[in-house]
């Protein structure tokens, strides 16, 4: 085993502060009625992760249920075609479920059960956090109910209807766009009523501190898996790491690992996609870090696409994962600190990223991680033809067929 | 109680708390249906007996409100108004209406404070004579920026039903002007039944402030109010007051139906 891939004693790159900032982003801006209850989170997300019954726990459904660890696949007809030496793909499309959530959505569910909740609750966007926190829920045999925009059960309708296969009750929210941002706000007000008997299962490394601290951990498996897969692969660590960001919970998991345990003079360049929708010079986008300017948004301190009273902004995207206009607070903190590099991807970029993955390795991947793929072909001149690229494919295009058909792809 | 040399008796919330009976506290939300029509309804619930008027700052995510101010913030907010427009709207209020009116609070979202700038924004409500703020989503842990900036203008903050002892000291140490107490977990908006605990809670939130402890969410009806009114130092009416704020004359009517109920209870 090369001694690179080895942690490093001397890393200071860990958590975020007692309050849950990240530098000046993160914290618990919310109403006073959950604020206990975030404490006792928090408390009780302290007392699981020093249990190494928690942790067996965690590690064997990951390993029989989810069906980790999720392959890391060495994509060389891809690599030919962008012109890159090496492409490795963190297959996180091939978990049960089809997307990385579930990681996320096990680990919290495991936690509401130490903290004898039997009741969930969880947005999705997409609606692949709400099948992850549905079956999770179905698993263990918990009530759960999924917050959902109207847009997006009208996008995603598939996905609408595997939740209520698996015992879910979908409740529809109307208000504002119909997409994620408005789906947060109602599963946050319906918890501010019910936080006595009900966990809330937030999807992304978003929301109030303990929030992108416990989605942090319960994915950071995907990154670390990856680290130990190549050795004995590649001699050296990749010249760069790729994963698109809407909330970040994949790009998190993904990148912590490489921060935490790589020294900086060998860290791989990090780089999040996040969607540029119509173009960035357009008001039709969800690129918080490229556009956004720092703000308060369900319960915590980030960049954040908003006018100039303060007012939340409507985030676009071809993919219903990516529209939200804020972002995770770790991630503003790392593009401040230039430790990850953020880049805006449009819809025309992902589509034409999502077919050429499809028609080169014959992987249909999320629209979603089809903007991570994106920057493939663009990095290329940059990193050189002998440069090796791991990309997470975060999630399965299953649930986007009628998104590219109606964009025109393989209409031929 | 943190020392403020520019908060006085005579300037802050605490001049709209009568010493014999309980406040009644009334919420409108500015710009609402439009600029002029919500001038006229802050006037009219001035003139029929609000002793403390809370002016809500429409806002684009009001994570703690129910559907009818959720829908009245939507409304203004599709005019323009915001922040510096609630301040200006308040600012004019408070010209027209003299020395003995009802001192205002802004109950605003934590964002467009931070939009605009704590010194900023402290700054102009100073100037506008607003008396004090009420932001649901900055508990005080994350009140920092704001206190430093918010020389001159109280600070309410909110107490739950789910508060630990723990919370209420914190937040009775934290506070000026009054405590906000909610009456229920959830959001704001009128409802047919008050918590049976209500009474124990603000018990034991009096037990950790000496401000007066005014209770919301979910007070619809006069009696509900004079109900409140026998047991807390100020009873706030906001989603039944907003309700009406289409036509100011029943703002006035309503206003003048609560703040008889709770000048005819007892503490």
């Amino acid at each position: 085993m090369s001694d690179v891939f080895l942690p490093s004693a001397e890393m200071a790159y860990s958590s975020p502060d007692a309050q849950g900032f990240f530098g000046p982003y993160g914290g618990t801006f919310v109403p006073e009625t959950v604020v206990p209850a975030l404490a006792e989170l928090d408390e009780a997300f302290q007392t699981a992760l020093a249990d190494p019954e928690f942790a067996a726990e965690f590690g064997s459904l990951l390993q029989d249920y989810v069906g980790r660890p999720s392959p890391l696949y060495r994509a060389d007809r891809l690599a030919a075609k962008v012109g890159l030496g090496r492409v490795y793909l963190k297959r996180e499309d091939l978990n049960h479920t089809g997307a990385h959530k579930i990681n996320n959505t096990i680990g919290q569910c495991l936690l509401a059960r130490r903290m004898g909740k039997h009741r969930v609750i969880a947005e999705t966007g997409a609606g692949q956090h709400g099948v992850a926190t549905a079956t999770a829920a179905a698993l263990m045999g918990m009530e759960c109910s999924i917050f959902m925009g109207t847009e997006d059960i009208r996008r995603q309708s598939l996905n609408v209807y595997k939740m209520r296969l698996l015992g879910a009750e979908v409740v529809p929210v109307a208000e504002g766009t119909g997409t994620l941002a408005d789906a947060v706000t109602a599963a946050l007000r319906h918890w501010v009523e019910r936080v006595g008997d009900t966990f809330y299962v937030l999807g992304s490394a978003v929301g109030p501190h303990p929030y992108p601290m416990i989605v942090r951990e319960f994915q950071k498996v995907i990154g670390e898996e990856t680290l130990v897969q190549l050795q004995g692969r590649e001699e050296r660590l990749p010249d760069a790491v790729i994963a698109c960001i809407g909330g970040g919970s994949n790009a998190i998991g993904m990148f912590y690992p490489f921060l935490r345990d790589v020294p900086a003079d060998k860290r791989p360049l990090l780089i999040g996609a996040e969607a540029a929708g119509l173009g960035i010079e357009t008001d039709k986008h969800g690129a918080a870090l490229t556009k956004g300017v720092p703000g308060v948004l369900h319960g915590f301190y980030s960049y954040l696409l908003q006018d100039d009273a303060g007012n939340p902004l409507e985030a676009y995207s071809i993919s219903a994962g990516l529209d939200y206009p804020g972002v995770g607070p770790e991630h503003s903190y790392l593009k401040d600190e230039g430790l990850v590099r953020y880049e805006a991807v449009t819809d025309a970029e992902a589509l034409a990223a999502f077919a050429l993955l499809t028609q080169t390795e014959g992987i249909i991947p999320a629209i979603e991680s089809s903007h991570a793929l994106a920057l493939l072909p663009r990095l290329a001149p940059e990193l050189g033809p002998d440069a090796v690229v791991v990309v997470n494919v975060s999630g399965r295009g299953d649930k986007d067929m009628d998104i590219v058909r109606e964009a025109g792809l393989g209409a031929e | 109680m943190p020392s403020d040399p520019g908060r006085t008796e005579a300037t802050g919330l605490g001049r709209g708390f009568p010493a014999d009976r309980a406040a009644l506290v009334v919420y409108l939300m500015a710009g609402y249906p439009d600029r002029e029509t919500s001038l006229v309804s802050l006037r009219a619930a001035a003139r029929s007996g609000a002793d403390v008027i809370e002016l809500g700052v429409p806002y684009g995510n009001p994570l703690a409100d129910g559907p009818v101010i959720a829908e009245a913030a939507a409304v203004a907010r599709g005019a323009g108004f915001g922040l510096a427009e609630s301040i200006d709207l308040a600012a004019e209020f408070i010209a027209g209406a003299g020395p003995g009116a009802p001192p205002v609070a802004l109950m605003t979202y934590l964002n467009p404070l931070m939009r605009m700038g704590p010194p900023r924004a402290a700054a102009a409500m100073c100037a506008a004579g607003i008396a004090g703020v009420i932001v649901p989503d900055m508990p005080p842990e994350a009140a920092r920026p704001w206190l430093a900036a918010a020389s001159g203008v109280d600070t309410v903050f909110l107490v739950a039903p789910t508060s630990t002892p723990g919370r209420l000291a914190t937040v009775g140490a934290a506070a000026s002007g009054f405590v906000y107490c909610v009456s229920t977990t959830g959001v704001t908006g009128e409802r047919s039944e008050l918590p049976a605990e209500l009474d124990a809670l603000v018990r034991q939130v009096r037990a950790h402030t000496t401000l007066p402890v005014a209770v919301g969410f979910g007070i619809a009806e006069p009696a509900q109010a004079s109900a409140v009114a026998r047991i807390a130092d100020g009873v706030v009416v906001g989603s039944a007051v907003v309700r009406r704020q289409t036509d100011p004359d029943a703002v006035g009517e309503f206003v003048g139906s609560l703040a008889a109920a709770v000048r005819s209870a007892r503490i």
